[in-house]
């Protein structure tokens, strides 16, 4: 333990202020606690919004609705583009329409447990509570989620479990419900309430007195700089896959806004855990700058398997049944296809690994949904997946419909965030975190179909109460533009710019990411040890030198420059990937998507360390070079008994 | 493979802008179009010059955010497409491409290849929504939707807003992508209430913000990465002529 304590310090511990009684009755209780603003006061008070995808578009919404004043952010070109658009399979939520014994408990249960056990029981809760509000919700908005022939809401089973409780509009229910919640920001955008700023990427917080007080925006087009100045503000930034380079993310996705809320004091919690996802296309060479996800959804009826004996290169028809390794199917008989996520990952990977895999760079497990149309129809499938088959088809130019499709895990989202109490406030008093920027709901692993959920349930239905209760309750004094906090953070924000287009090196911000990507991929991806971590700390260390050494940015700060916005943001990715090996590195157990091959059981399977892990880690910056401090949030679980997670 | 690119330079608005020529080796065939320009930014900087300002963000086709003309196509060759899922193996080695922004009066270009879309968001706020406050809504299964008119809806909402239709019409309408979201609504019970004080304003702004009228060419459709079709024209037009003659509403 003694290098432990170089790598880090010992903090006090985090309270997540979560209110007494019992768990079916806290969220009631502390919404006739909170204190209230009244309507006519609502339009005092300003509320800065960064990021417009669920949860940003839906805060922004519905604090618009209620007459406070909002201005909202985003770095693409319309509120509409942002990466909720591209999530495909759906939305659960616990209205037990199907009558196959699904409840607000169940769904709790199932979310605790997916998660592994190292997510707030509390904040679970009341996301399942919430969770039949958002379809209604998002009925009403118009969103065209699938239906059954008697026009009643269809529902399909996703993800492992073993109801069916999940929403859908095609293989688009991602960009349905962003259109939906875009359609109800846009009428608040043309009501005056909420206005609207795109092409303007948040490049610090300000803070003063410790509060949280505004941001420093960059104009995208013109390269201006000014503060924007608010009573309270909302990070809804998203997650920061991208740090490894290849993920399915879309490429503008970054980990700047919360970054920089870190460096300014906030508390980063469990950066380690990233979610893989099992049904991506495999890589097809160097040229390669993302991955794309293949709805998991496809799990519900294909089948997954790889040639039974290592180097078999027979075409997929031509391997028999026997020689086919069903490898989920014969491991987790009870659910087979449909295990969690890491799990079938972890498998996938592991076939590959003993020289299983499939494809031109035998790097892909097999898709296979030729049992599925026998048995269903290819209308069935077609209808089911239609999108999904052409999209692959366009990728890759095979046809799924006649070969199996070829599938290998990715990274798909980061559970890690700022660390947020069970009101979504971070440790900075008047900033709150929504969504997948936060680190409050899905513990070590994220269920299929939950993201969504817990996006909407932040923005329409939690902080509009949690931001109203703020705000009533705090006497703030005006913070002016010329403020020390204020002129100091434009200035510290300008100088970084400067920086980074005076190193005029030799390397491209896009050769650093790619590096990036690589280390975190080898060193800290979907198997973990302490020897790989330490490498990838020494590899990290030495990329930061040499971006800030050898990175050349052309152009100037005053105009629209891409590649100055991309460096800022690799710079941010750099550093923050130190953290996310350091949070790995202590984190001596395996649990959800973190996997250290140290702790694992005979069979293989992740194995928790309960006696000493069970906690979030939040991470406090403590400047320059300095080791991080760690504070601890221990998690304790009264409804739910803590258990060894199976699947087999 | 090996590609010349006639590539639109343009430092901004203002500036008239010009082509300039480039020469890209090693192409992958499986790489995709815009991986091909990010090969060509990596060279351009080696060089040290300005790369090629573009738009993108998903890179799967469901943002909206990329969109070119290739060849004087919309988004590239390949039906039902955004640029960003167009492969490389669609073209040969050797092969010239012109690549250029959309070229529409209501999408004043920005850098290189990057427009201002900024009127599209604009005319869906004059009616592109239900109103409605969140915590109002009923429970869900209280609204019955046929799954024919669903369907349909969605259809018409997969819309992602990239703005090809408009860069492909000779007169620079912007009419699909505002029947698209008339149609989505229009077929929902939940959109009855508004439904022709929303295709009026809808249509006025389109009008206002300088795009051109329809003259039913078709060439939106046949352009449009999501296929949405043009009887969705056909209906707004029928809303809009209801609404105008007074026969609706009330």
């Amino acid at each position: 333990m003694s290098e432990h304590v170089r790598l880090w310090q010992e903090g006090p511990e985090l309270d997540g202020r979560v209110p007494p009684g019992s768990i079916e009755n806290k969220w009631d209780d502390l919404r006739f606690s909170m204190k209230l603003v009244a309507p006519a006061n609502r339009r005092h008070h300003h509320v800065v919004v960064v990021g417009s995808g669920l949860a940003g578009a839906s805060v922004a919404t519905a604090l618009g609705e209620q007459g406070y004043r909002v201005s909202c952010f985003c770095f693409q070109d319309s509120p509409r583009r942002a990466h909720s658009v591209a999530a495909q399979g759906g939305i659960n939520a616990a209205k037990n329409y199907r009558n196959d014994g699904d409840s607000i408990r169940r769904l709790f249960y199932d979310t605790v447990k997916g998660g592994d056990y190292r997510s707030r029981e509390s904040n679970i809760h009341r996301l399942a509570q919430i969770s039949t509000e958002i379809i209604d919700q998002g009925v009403a908005q118009g969103v065209p989620f699938a239906r059954e022939y008697g026009g009643y809401l269809d529902n399909r089973s996703f993800g492992g479990v073993q109801v069916s409780r999940t929403f859908y509009a095609r293989g688009q229910t991602g960009q349905q419900l962003l259109l939906g919640a875009y359609q109800s920001l846009t009428r608040q955008i043309a009501a005056g309430q909420v206005e609207m700023h795109v092409r303007s990427e948040m490049l610090d917080l300000i803070v003063v007195d410790g509060i949280a007080r505004g941001i420093v925006v960059r104009n995208l087009l013109t390269g201006e700089l000014r503060a924007v100045l608010g009573d309270a503000v909302v990070l809804a930034t998203g997650g920061y896959s991208n740090v490894f380079f290849l993920s399915t993310n879309a490429k503008g996705c970054n980990v700047t806004a919360i970054w920089r809320a870190y460096r300014r004091g906030a508390v980063f919690a469990n950066p380690c855990y990233t979610q893989i996802h099992p049904t991506c296309i495999p890589p097809s060479g160097s040229h390669q700058s993302k991955l794309t996800l293949m709805s998991e959804s496809l799990r519900n009826d294909g089948r997954i398997w790889v040639p039974r004996h290592p180097g078999d290169t027979r075409s997929p028809d031509a391997v028999p049944e026997p020689d086919r390794y069903y490898f989920l199917e014969e491991k987790y008989p009870s659910f087979g296809n449909l295990v969690p996520r890491d799990v079938a990952s972890r498998n996938a990977k592991h076939v590959v690994d003993e020289g299983m895999g499939v494809g031109p760079q035998k790097n892909g497990v097999y898709l296979d949904f030729s049992e599925a149309m026998e048995r269903l129809g290819r209308a069935t499938i077609e209808q089911r997946y239609g999108n999904l088959f052409d999209m692959y088809h366009s990728i890759t130019g095979e046809d799924p419909y006649a070969v199996p499709m070829r599938i290998y895990p990715a990274v798909h989202y980061t559970m890690g965030g700022l660390w947020v109490d069970y009101q979504l406030q971070s440790n900075v008093p008047g900033l709150f975190v929504l969504g997948e920027a936060n680190f409050s709901d899905h513990g070590a692993n994220r269920l299929g179909a939950s993201a969504l959920m817990q996006g909407l349930a932040d923005g329409y239905f939690i902080a509009p109460y949690t931001i109203g209760n703020y705000l009533a309750g705090t006497d703030r004094t005006a913070v002016t533009a010329d403020a020390p906090e204020v002129t100091g953070t434009i200035a510290d924000v300008r100088n970084r710019l400067s920086a980074l287009l005076g190193i005029q090196g030799r390397r491209t911000a896009l050769a650093l990411h790619r590096e990036l990507g690589h280390i975190m991929w080898e060193q800290c991806g979907m198997a973990r040890t302490a020897e790989s971590l330490s490498t990838a700390r020494t590899r990290l260390q030495e990329l930061r030198e040499s971006f800030w050494n050898d990175l050349y940015v052309p152009g100037d700060a005053g105009s629209l420059n891409q590649n100055l916005e991309f460096a800022g943001r690799v710079a941010d990715l750099i550093e923050l990937g130190e953290l996310l090996v350091l949070d790995a590195l202590h984190r001596e157990e395996s649990c959800g998507g973190h996997f250290r091959e140290e702790s694992q059981t005979a069979d293989g399977e992740a194995k928790r360390n309960d006696e000493e892990f069970s906690y979030v880690a939040g991470w406090t910056w403590q400047g320059e070079g300095a080791a991080p401090m760690l504070r601890r949030e221990p998690l304790e679980f009264e409804a739910v008994r803590l258990s060894e997670r199976s699947y087999s | 493979m090996k590609l010349h690119l006639r590539v639109w330079r343009q430092t901004s608005a203002e500036d008239r802008g010009r082509f300039e020529d480039y020469e890209l080796d090693d192409v992958s065939p499986d790489s995709s179009f815009l991986e091909m320009l990010d090969l060509l930014n990596e060279q351009l900087l080696e060089q040290r010059k300005m790369p090629v300002a573009f738009d993108h963000d998903c890179r799967e086709g469901i943002c909206g955010m990329c969109g070119l003309m290739v060849d004087g196509m919309a988004h590239g060759p390949i039906p039902g497409h955004t640029v960003c899922q167009l492969h490389m193996r669609h073209f040969k080695d050797g092969d010239r491409i012109v690549i250029e922004p959309w070229r529409v009066a209501a999408f004043p270009v920005v850098q290189d290849l990057v427009v201002d879309r900024g009127s599209f968001d604009r005319i869906l706020q004059h009616g592109g929504f239900i109103s409605f406050a969140t915590g109002t809504a009923p429970e869900a299964n209280s609204i019955l939707i046929p799954k024919d008119r669903a369907d349909t809806a969605m259809d018409a909402a997969t819309c992602i807003g990239c703005g090809a239709c408009a860069a492909a019409c000779p007169n620079g309408s912007a009419t699909l992508f505002t029947a698209a979201k008339v149609g989505h609504l229009g077929h929902l019970p939940q959109g009855q209430p508004e439904r022709y004080q929303r295709v009026v304003g809808m249509v006025d702004q389109m009008d206002a913000e300088g795009f051109g009228g329809c003259t039913n060419v078709g060439a939106c459709t046949s352009v449009c990465p999501k296929e949405i079709g043009q009887d969705f024209i056909s209906q707004m037009n029928r809303d809009y002529r209801r609404a105008m003659l007074g026969g609706a509403g009330d």
